[in-house]
């Protein structure tokens, strides 16, 4: 029973560094970028690594280079910031119901490492969460961009850049693979997944809506329409019986 | 260290960790109402679909370079591949392509 109990832990947490893997290979190419656009906007190569390892948000990292750059100050930057990293709200709260842990500590210690990606990554996987697991996947994540970050200041250059206009999709794809089992499986992941696609398009480029909240809008819309929709189809198939 | 940074770093650590983690305090050992649940449940299928639309379209000028990845990785996984290997068959499909028009 010992031996049993004391294997389960550190196996989560494998799984979860291996899942974080293709992760962690995507945000190679966005933070050696960063690191590189954060020496030619004036920062040190501590402050850049400073701000991979206290932020750790790739778009409002990259945001803040960009004022920076234009003169703005730090409250704005720093409002900016929060309006872009908003929708980490709804990903936490859908997180909340699916891992195990009950330890308040512990969910703040990992909620640190909540990204677009170490999101979609747990919340696809089968089942329920474990602790180690989220460790794991946000370890692995939280390492390569960190690191990278530094290389990218470092070295000075980016990848050659055949290499890089390649590797941009390296994320995009990620998300596709994460999303395709539950696609095939259900038709509701299928409406849920498609209005947010047009959603979020009409809102970003026809409308123009700032790109942190049309993501969430476009959540929350979807998530929240079709969950009525389904309602009303449950309850009248319910009738029909 | 410029003291400047360093306010801004800490000021957007901050900004960035709440929303993090402010759902994991106010939920903690709560159980929410039904619907809300279901509406929780669906946010990770519809974050995808707005994550990768339009994202994925605007990775390059040339939005040959989506189209192209797009359909490599929808392939690919649909074919039930590992996550891993389809973002590396879109990298390699998207490196072929840069070298023919490149």
């Amino acid at each position: 029973m010992a031996t049993t109990i004391a294997a389960r832990k550190p196996s989560s947490f494998r799984n979860g560094l291996q899942a974080g893997v293709s992760i962690a290979i995507g945000y190679i190419p966005i933070a050696i970028t960063f690191g590189l656009l954060a020496k030619s906007a004036g920062l040190t190569v501590s402050e850049t690594v400073l701000m991979s390892l206290l932020v750790f948000a790739g778009a409002a990292q990259y945001m803040s280079l960009n004022m920076i750059v234009l003169g703005s100050g730090v409250f704005e930057i720093v409002m900016t910031t929060f309006i872009l990293n908003i929708r980490h709200f709804l990903m936490s709260a859908s997180l909340n119901e699916k891992v195990e842990e009950k330890s308040l500590w512990k969910k703040s210690l990992f909620s640190f490492g909540i990204t677009d990606e170490t999101f979609s990554v747990s919340a696809t996987k089968e089942g329920t969460i474990q602790t180690g697991y989220m460790f794991g996947v946000i370890l692995i994540a939280y390492s390569s961009w960190v690191v990278s970050s530094g290389v990218g200041h470092v070295i000075g250059s980016s990848l050659p850049s055949s290499l890089q206009e390649s590797m941009a999709v390296a994320l995009y794809a990620m998300f596709v693979g994460l999303l395709m089992p539950s696609l095939k499986k259900h038709r509701k992941v299928v409406l849920l997944a498609g209005a947010a696609a047009i959603l979020n398009s009409v809102f970003s480029l026809v409308i123009g809506i700032a790109a942190g909240w049309s993501i969430v809008l476009a959540t929350i819309t979807s998530a929240v329409g079709i969950e009525i929709l389904y309602s009303k189809w449950s309850k009248e198939e319910n009738a029909d019986e | 260290m410029n003291s400047t940074i360093l306010i801004m770093i800490v000021g957007m650590a901050v900004v960035t960790y709440l929303p993090r983690l402010i759902p994991f305090v106010m939920f903690q050992g709560k159980e929410l109402p039904p619907f809300v649940q279901a509406v929780l449940k669906n946010v990770p299928y519809a974050t995808l679909g707005a994550l990768i639309v339009p994202g994925i379209f605007l990775i390059n000028e040339d939005i040959m370079y989506g189209v192209i990845g797009a359909t490599v990785a929808f392939i690919v996984a649909y074919f039930g591949a590992n996550v891993i290997l389809v973002v590396i068959s879109s990298i390699v499909a998207l490196s072929v392509y840069s070298w023919l028009v490149g």
